[in-house]
């Protein structure tokens, strides 16, 4: 599944400042029954933006207009937890971000989110709190997020803080390639170990 | 140093590793179900792909699946669309496909192990977070979303860095009225649902050993519930026992050379663990959450654990008790219940309809309580008939229903109504998890049996027969 490629990114962020976000808060399950990728972003934390009566909730941060078309979302610790779901990632992608920002990512969403096009960034959880702070306080708060620097920065202030991510899916999002591409190319090795498995 | 269990495994599974990237790791065993193979099918497509080893890979439809009228036409459109596209693309690319009606359909993690397609040392995926079941044989399993679906179809490998290795040991007895879900559930309350992760968990000691094999699949079903890519139990001769002659386990000369092998799967006595933990089986009592993720569990005895103002996590604690309108301090026991759910992949198996069976005979359901028992595959179902227990569930006014996942996650037609209270032996209560604002107590079947009869929270110690 392509995606377009991430470089740098700056861009004003949705706060959600909220532990143990579960993939079941970010597209609940009777939403997966899709044969195809589209309209995911429709559903992207469907019950906590919309009422049970279909009329959105004004005061969650993902429906105020301020945030509007901001490309980071800003987490709580543990983000992502729960089922394997993609699709997932695919409607965080599909809302329009490009990058969530956390203290702590639960493992699979991720991967996940590495997968499509998605940059997962892992901060300390005072400097989570920091961007917490400033969006808060100035809904207009930028954040730079530069991905061949592996840095993320509040541009008003200029405070800064690195991130990991392993050189390889580094590559990939710079690129815009996934892991099929890189297995595709070594088929012949994958077929060869293949025939020593016992089973 | 010395090898662990899960690095043996791991290591003999890895293609190459990709230098500061993550192993290319061979994927022996693939299940796939209709929810997320869909669109890896579509982009297998869209490359010009084709299914590389087809028979590696095993398809069962579980998660929108009716659990009544099987025989009938599923009636939500998209669930039937779904259900129709696995069955497609299994036809297209010559995979196995257990579909709804076929007698080795049920719920992927239940009839993966029954049919002898998880074994000892083998790596499996599924796009399933619950994949971590298959553990309990000493296999390498876990959960992959459907981009890495579409790379074990198209090239049998996924790309993963190594987690770390954490072992959990618990040993002694365990009480009176203390399951495996009991145990699982005990460590997640003093993990917390991210206290494993990037850890790959082995459990070891006593409790571990003495479990039967329904139980080592509950148990390390739930790993992911701490946080932990999976959780596995290195092979003995129960896990043997359970294989052995099972349709799809090795035979004759291959199953000697398969024993040959699964006898070199434990952890050196010397091995070194990232991280390791120990528990006292003792201090593990009947357990219940009384939140909103897996790790708000306590002694169903307990009261509800006040917040700690200076914790990061109060505003999240506070706002997961306001969902599931219960307060700080508060008793468990004796809240009023509407829903009791018996099944999903974590307690559909024999040995949980046994349990409850245990509780409810000679009682009655309580008049309050709508209750869904619904077994994990039909061979579990065919097993309650060949012992007499739908005997018992008829007589104490329960209703057996036909498998699949169920009111595990709402995806089908059972779910929870809002506001309702249901006692679940499922693997997550997270908000709406099992329908749009329902509140999910988790706990075991026993737990679910004493509550069903009592028509409220109840300590199953006090019902046992």
């Amino acid at each position: 599944m392509a995606y377009d490629k991430f470089n740098v990114l700056t861009s004003t962020a949705y706060p959600l400042p909220i532990e143990n976000v579960d993939t079941d808060q970010i597209i609940p399950a009777r939403f997966l029954k899709a044969t195809e990728r589209v309209g995911f972003g429709d559903n992207f934390f469907r019950d906590w933006r919309y009422n049970q009566d279909g009329t959105p909730k004004t005061e969650f941060p993902l429906n105020k207009e301020i945030y509007a078309g901001s490309k980071i979302l800003v987490g709580g610790k543990n983000f992502g937890s729960g089922s394997s779901r993609e699709h997932a990632a695919w409607s965080v992608y599909d809302f329009g971000l490009r990058c969530v920002i956390s203290s702590f990512f639960a493992d699979i969403f991720r991967n996940n989110c590495l997968n499509v096009g998605v940059l997962p960034v892992q901060v300390s959880s005072g400097f989570a709190d920091q961007l917490f702070d400033a969006i808060l306080a100035d809904p207009k708060t930028e954040i730079k997020v530069d991905l061949p620097n592996q840095t993320v920065t509040l541009v008003a202030t200029g405070a800064s803080e690195s991130f990991e991510i392993n050189t390889y899916k580094k590559d990939n999002m710079l690129n815009g390639f996934d892991d099929i591409d890189y297995l595709k190319n070594i088929e012949d090795e994958i077929s060869a170990f293949a025939k020593t498995r016992p089973f | 140093m010395a090898n662990t269990l899960f690095d043996k495994v791991w290591d003999a599974h890895v293609v190459r590793k990709v230098k500061e990237g993550p192993d290319v790791l061979f994927i022996d065993r693939h299940f796939i179900h209709e929810v997320t193979s869909p669109v890896a099918f579509l982009g297998l497509e869209s490359r010009g792909n084709d299914v590389v080893y087809p028979e590696k890979t095993f398809a069962t439809a579980d998660h929108n699946t009716p659990t009544i009228n099987q025989h009938l036409p599923v009636e939500d459109p998209l669930s039937a669309n779904q259900l129709d596209a696995l069955e497609r693309n299994a036809k297209k690319y010559g995979i196995s496909h257990w579909g709804l009606g076929d007698k080795n359909n049920g719920i992927v993690h239940v009839v993966g192990p029954e049919n002898g397609i998880t074994l000892p040392g083998a790596t499996i995926v599924c796009g399933d977070s619950h994949t971590s079941t298959h553990g309990a044989f000493g296999a390498i399993a876990f959960g992959i979303g459907t981009s890495e679906v579409e790379m074990v179809l198209s090239t049998q490998c996924i790309m993963q860095p190594k987690p770390k290795s954490l072992r959990i040991n618990i040993n002694g007895s365990l009480g009176v009225g203390v399951t495996p879900k009991d145990v699982a559930l005990y460590i997640i309350s003093k993990l917390t649902t991210s206290g494993a992760t990037g850890y790959f968990v082995e459990y070891a000691g006593d409790v571990f050993t003495n479990m039967s094999m329904e139980g080592r699949m509950t148990v390390c079903n739930l790993s992911i519930e701490m946080g932990a890519r999976g959780g596995m139990i290195a092979p003995d001769e129960k896990t043997y026992d359970y294989i052995k002659g099972r349709a799809l386990a090795p035979k004759g000369k291959d199953w000697e050379k398969a024993m040959e092998y699964w006898s070199t799967l434990f952890s050196e006595a010397d091995a070194e663990f990232d991280l390791e933990l120990s528990f006292d089986a003792a201090e593990i009592e009947p357990m219940i959450t009384y939140g909103t993720n897996p790790g708000m569990g306590i002694g169903v005895s307990k009261s509800i654990p006040n917040s700690d103002p200076s914790d990061s996590g109060a505003t999240s604690y506070k706002k997961s008790l306001a969902y599931m309108n219960f307060d700080e301090g508060e008793s468990m026991l004796g809240k009023e219940i509407d829903f009791v759910f018996l099944g999903s992949c974590t307690n559909g198996r024999i040995e949980d309809f046994r349990a409850f069976c245990n509780i409810i005979k000679g009682r009655k359901k309580a008049a309050n309580v709508t209750a869904w028992l619904v077994p994990g595959s039909h061979k579990v179902v065919d097993q309650i008939k060949e012992e007499g227990l739908d005997k018992i569930i008829d007589s104490a006014g329960f209703v057996l229903r036909e498998p699949g996942c169920s009111a595990c996650l709402a995806m089908n037609d059972d779910k929870i109504p809002s506001g309702k209270l249901s006692v679940s032996t499922s693997n997550r209560n997270f908000e709406g998890r099992q329908g749009p604002g329902s509140r999910t107590l988790l706990a075991s079947p026993l737990v679910a049996a004493a509550s069903a009869v009592s028509g409220v929270v109840t300590d199953p110690r006090t019902l046992l027969n």
